[in-house]
């Protein structure tokens, strides 16, 4: 399964190190990485399959947004059907 | 990959601008549930409910983690309850809404709507024990909601039916008099009621429908409005537009949500239904699209053309997104659950007058308005006769909501909590329809009804 994760807050040292180790913990493939950074705030987009993922998906979701609360960051998963949906005709 | 702004722009709308999804509704049929011993068929419908909806709740749930859009409720809808009971040995039709409570509270759905009748061109034995329990069944359950369709652009108005709805609203605000006449916000009387519609008071699961099915609610209005501050000043054309594309974009996330549930639940999709519903939430109101536009405030003439543009524009916006685009789809214009359309009714600046033109051209009608308690059961069926014929005429659902509140005057506010928010108390007309509404018999369906 593809999703999108978004991670989204003041820059900082370590963000991309950071989400992406969580991510391989639980076996998560990253696919394509876009970030940019407007007036101090990182946004980072990761395409990943979390199809081999060793956790449910939910407890994937709660891990990273836990993960993002300890430096400040606004960290989310979601699959990436949702965004097909509403941009693609 | 999708476009990252892409991306931001559907997050800002979920965090910032309460897209979501309204509800997703399981129709179950109650059709064979029928059974002479009125305990045997409530346990019938108990256990139907039971085991068709086990699962509903924890697969919405699922859902909303995995796309991180939320939804909102997961609610049920049965066949019009007068069909099923109809077939018992009693008189009283309290304990099959007793049963429908109990079944809905033990799988989890916040609403179950269905205690029903479909009564426009007459009523059966059925159909007038069902509405003469509806005062005492709204006011001992918690979450079933109750619907009668006294007219159609086929049949006409079923004006003994009018009379008797006066009668009935005016007693489910008696019997729940305490909660502000809350009996009152779980009921509803429809022309032209729909068959497949998910949001409640009025949802029911009609008889041309199948065994079960889901039926998905997206609402947005939040998404609206602020799509519509990025076009100030500019012709209508382009405010269409921009609705129309916002409209398209939130229908297919509730078709993806749609087919996702009924996929997991093994469970036919029926159709997803596009209605921007407010809520009383500052930033998820339809008044405020409408001030959008350029209107000082919801009620000022202009308000109407604007509901117009409003309401045709988020279908056809709908229809581009999904082949299944059914129930009510349009704008929504409950007061009470409104933050705008609140404000506009305290101010005096909305009327019942206004809020009535407004109903031809939504999607569906008066919704959510208290008027005071003192207001006769006639003046309420003259109400209600005024609405169904704006809908039996131009060929459109419209409904009535009306809540007379117990020892509350004009001004007033009635607090009902939550989605249902809270009503000023808006003024009626005075003068009396007594021998209006006592002639009852039917008013015939309109020329234009005769197309065959």
């Amino acid at each position: 399964m593809r999703a999108i994760v978004t991670v989204i807050g003041r820059d900082q040292v370590g963000i991309i190190a950071a989400v992406c180790a969580l991510l391989s913990e639980k076996n998560v493939n990253v696919l394509d990485i876009s970030q940019t950074v407007l007036q101090e705030y990182f946004t980072m987009i990761m395409l990943v399959d979390a199809s081999q993922a060793t956790v449910p998906f939910a407890r994937l979701r709660e891990d990273l947004a836990e993960a993002g609360k300890e430096r400040g960051l606004d960290v989310r998963v979601q699959r990436e059907d949702i965004f097909d949906a509403m941009h693609r005709i | 990959m999708i476009n990252t702004n892409d991306i931001l722009q559907t997050i800002q709308m979920i965090d910032h601008q309460h897209l979501d999804i309204r509800t997703i509704t399981m129709g179950i049929s109650l059709l064979d549930c029928c059974d002479p011993d009125p305990h045997a068929a409530c346990r019938k419908i108990y256990d139907k409910i039971t085991t068709s909806a086990e699962k509903l709740v924890k697969t919405g749930e699922d859902i909303e983690a995995e796309f991180g859009i939320p939804i909102v409720n997961k609610r049920i809808s049965v066949t019009p309850i007068a069909l099923v009971a109809g077939a018992s040995r009693t008189t009283d039709y309290v304990p099959f809404a007793a049963a429908m409570d109990k079944a809905a509270k033990a799988v989890g759905v916040n609403f179950i709507g269905g205690f029903s009748a479909l009564v426009q061109k007459g009523m059966t034995e059925g159909d007038k024990k069902l509405i003469a329990a509806i005062p005492e069944a709204l006011a001992v359950t918690d979450v079933v909601c109750s619907s009668v369709n006294v007219g159609s652009t086929k049949a006409g108005i079923n004006m003994d039916a009018v009379a008797l709805m006066g009668r009935t609203i005016k007693s489910a605000a008696e019997r729940t008099a305490d909660r502000g006449g809350f009996g009152c916000a779980k009921l509803v009387v429809f022309c032209n009621a729909v068959e497949d519609n998910p949001f409640m008071a009025g949802a029911f699961h009609g008889v041309g429908e199948a065994e079960r099915v889901i039926n998905v609610g997206v609402s947005g209005p939040g998404v609206v409005h602020h799509a519509l501050q990025s076009v100030k000043g500019q012709p209508f054309d382009v405010v269409a537009e921009t609705i129309k594309k916002t409209a398209f974009q939130v229908t297919r996330m509730g078709q993806l949500v749609a087919r996702e549930a009924s996929a997991r639940l093994g469970v036919p999709f029926g159709i997803v239904d596009l209605s921007l519903a407010p809520t009383p939430a500052v930033g998820d109101s339809v008044a405020r699209i409408l001030e959008e536009m350029g209107l000082e405030v919801c009620g000022a003439h202009g308000t109407t053309a604007a509901l117009a543009l409003l309401n045709d524009a988020v279908k056809k916006g709908g229809v581009m997104a999904s082949s299944s685009v059914g129930g009510l789809s349009g704008a929504f214009i409950p007061v009470s659950e409104d933050e705008g359309m609140i404000a506009a009714a305290q101010s005096g600046a909305l009327t019942l007058d206004k809020l009535e033109a407004m109903t031809c051209v939504c999607s569906v009608g008066l919704d959510m308005i208290a008027v005071p308690g003192d207001t006769s059961a006639a003046t309420l069926s003259a109400i209600i006769a005024d609405e169904a014929a704006i809908g039996m005429v131009n060929q459109k659902t419209t409904a009535v909501r009306i809540i007379p509140a117990p020892g509350k005057q004009v001004g007033d506010i009635v607090e009902f909590g939550g989605l249902l928010g809270s009503a000023p108390v808006m003024p009626c007309h005075t003068g009396s329809a007594e021998e209006f509404v006592a002639r009852g018999g039917r008013i015939p369906a309109p020329m234009h009804s005769l197309k065959n």
